[in-house]
């Protein structure tokens, strides 16, 4: 049977807020058990909560971003259940008026495709804290410091149809909200967190298929390989005719596999009602107008801008743009090395290179974009040729030092003495008479052949440090002889 | 409508609470009289009016995202009945 896969995402991110979302504790990642709480983070009685205005902003910026309704009122929810790490014995969350209503992303698949798709709604809602499962005499220990912690749950439609889109798709979340600077995108700490629902159907078959969700997946490369397991699972079964249980499942990246957390018959019944703690949230149109007028430039922009003003190709400007600390990046050695295209070309490939090799983000480059900019410069003004280029960069990405210090301390500056240029060609010549003589003697297609030869012995014997645009016109005078 | 003992039972699970059989059955009958009066209530004609999500008429006051509170772990934890590692202990919990 041919099976088309149904996706929808739920992506929980964390916003880059200074306090906790209804307290003023510190949201600080990595702090010592329980040091961030407060008596609202620990659910004491009494203990009211207080909403944070940055949280608000936050969510209204992404709104905006998506192109979404945004929820002039909004009022929060009690999501009620019972966990240890937990204390409240609810969830403070949204339901019925969330922040964020209805808005749309496009992302570009592999093959230049763009593709819309649709976001349900975003809301605004804590974290729990977290138990830890080591034996502590026995028991469980709950550490509360990421208990309120501000999360936008950002919920998709099930538009998404294979694992390319859905990764695609978080990708682009990843990167509209480190644009926005709402988040700081750190999927290894658990900032950006998704839940993936995932259904299959018959080819051609208008009715969704039951549905599983694989909860807390959180690298861009667990979700595409969560999403082609689980696909595999659900065909196997259906295959031999059986039916897929609706329930959550966990993806176990060392056994590549997903397995059943909990199925959604005995799940928590959750009793949500309005929160009576916390008012409804009000907007006006002038603050919404607001933040609208103040986005900074989302990655779209970001690639149409890099286009135009740096006239780059529209895949270089999408690769660019895909993260912000890329674009800056770029811009940055752009603006040092003064050729955005040379830049473009460096970022993209040499730079790349050691950064795939090694596993590194562009934020843990070895090599500033500072330093890059200062070897492009060298490139620029014909100190050294491209070629020696790679070489320097390969010695500043071990460390030892800038551009002009390492091209200094090895002697690789290029060669530009005109008269000097001139004596080791004739050298060259001189070392090689059968060929020259050759060469004399051919018509000029052969000639044209046969120069790749002269200029590979005259770089071999500058040691690659000759100038290879002056080397071309002598060359070719004294061969003509 | 009238709620079976069974219900009572999921209500006071999903909220921790023990009951015994004597308290459960007491609940069926008071939580049983709350819900006919809410289904009394259904009879008025509501169409057109919002849900009320609070009974102020007031908005939300919003905070500044400012960190206002220090740690007090230690009189945290002096709270509860078992601790250790700056942790609060509680019976094994396996989801």
């Amino acid at each position: 049977m041919n099976w088309e896969v149904v996706i929808g995402l739920e992506i929980h991110a964390q916003l880059s807020t200074q306090s906790k979302l209804f307290s003023g504790a510190a949201t600080s990642f990595g702090a010592e058990p329980n040091t961030n709480t407060t008596l609202v983070d620990l659910g004491m009685p009494g203990a009211l909560p207080v909403f944070n205005k940055e949280a608000l902003r936050m969510a209204v910026m992404f709104g905006q971003a998506v192109n979404a309704e945004i929820g002039m009122t909004s009022v929060f929810a009690r999501k009620n259940y019972f966990y240890p790490d937990l204390p409240k014995g609810y969830q403070t969350s949204q339901m019925d008026h969330p922040i964020v209503g209805k808005g749309h992303l496009d992302i570009t698949l592999d093959d230049g495709t763009v593709k819309r798709v649709g976001i349900t709604r975003a809301h605004l809602e804590e974290d729990a804290g977290k138990s830890l499962h080591e034996d502590f005499q026995g028991m469980t220990g709950i550490d509360l410091n990421r208990s309120s912690t501000p999360l936008l749950e950002i919920v998709s439609e099930p538009d998404m149809r294979s694992a390319k889109e859905a990764v695609a798709y978080v990708k682009m979340i990843h990167s509209i909200v480190t644009y926005l600077g709402i988040c700081d995108g750190n999927m290894a700490e658990g900032s950006m967190r998704c839940d993936i629902n995932i259904s299959l159907r018959p080819k051609g078959q208008e009715e969704f298929g039951t549905r599983t969700e694989i909860k807390n997946v959180n690298s861009f490369r667990f979700i595409e390989r969560a999403i082609y397991t689980e696909i595999e699972r659900q065909a196997d079964i259906l295959e031999d005719g059986g039916k897929i249980t609706q329930e959550t499942r966990l993806y176990d990246p060392d056994k590549d596999e997903t397995r059943s957390m909990r199925s959604k018959e005995d799940a928590n019944d959750y009793r949500y009602f309005p929160c009576p703690d916390l008012l409804p949230v009000e907007l006006t149109q002038e603050y919404v107008d607001e933040i609208a007028a103040n986005l900074p430039e989302l990655p779209v922009q970001k690639a149409e801008r890099f286009m135009s003003e740096y006239k780059l190709s529209e895949y270089d400007a999408g690769v660019l743009s895909a993260t912000r600390a890329m674009a800056d990046y770029f811009e940055e050695v752009a603006k040092v090395a003064g050729n955005a295209k040379l830049a473009a070309n460096w970022v993209m490939g040499e730079l790349s290179k050691y950064l795939n090799t090694e596993g590194k983000e562009i934020t843990e480059s070895a090599v500033t974009a500072e330093q890059l900019g200062g070897l492009l410069v060298r490139i620029e003004d014909n100190t050294i040729n491209g070629k020696t280029a790679k070489n320097v960069l390969q010695s500043m990405w071990e460390g030892e030092g800038s551009a002009d210090e390492i091209i200094e301390a090895k002697g690789l500056k290029q060669v530009t003495d005109t008269g000097a240029i001139e004596s080791m060609i004739q050298g060259v010549l001189d070392a090689n008479a059968a060929q020259v003589e050759q060469f004399r003697a051919s018509d000029e297609d052969k000639q044209k052949k046969m120069i790749g030869f002269f200029m590979g012995q005259v770089m071999k014997a500058s040691q690659g440090k000759a100038n290879p645009g002056m080397v071309t016109p002598i060359l070719n005078k004294l061969l003509k002889g | 409508m009238s709620l079976e003992k069974q219900d009572v039972l999921k209500i006071a699970h999903l909220a921790r609470l023990s009951l015994d059989d004597n308290d459960a059955e007491q609940y069926q009958h008071s939580l049983t009289s709350v819900l006919d009066l809410v289904e009394q209530m259904q009879s008025v004609d509501t169409d057109g009016v919002e849900p009320l999500s609070h009974p102020l008429e007031a908005k939300q006051r919003l905070r500044d995202d400012v960190v206002t509170e220090e740690n007090r772990r230690e009189a945290f934890l002096a709270n509860a009945p078992q601790t250790e590692a700056g942790l609060f202990l509680v019976p094994k919990v396996i989801d």
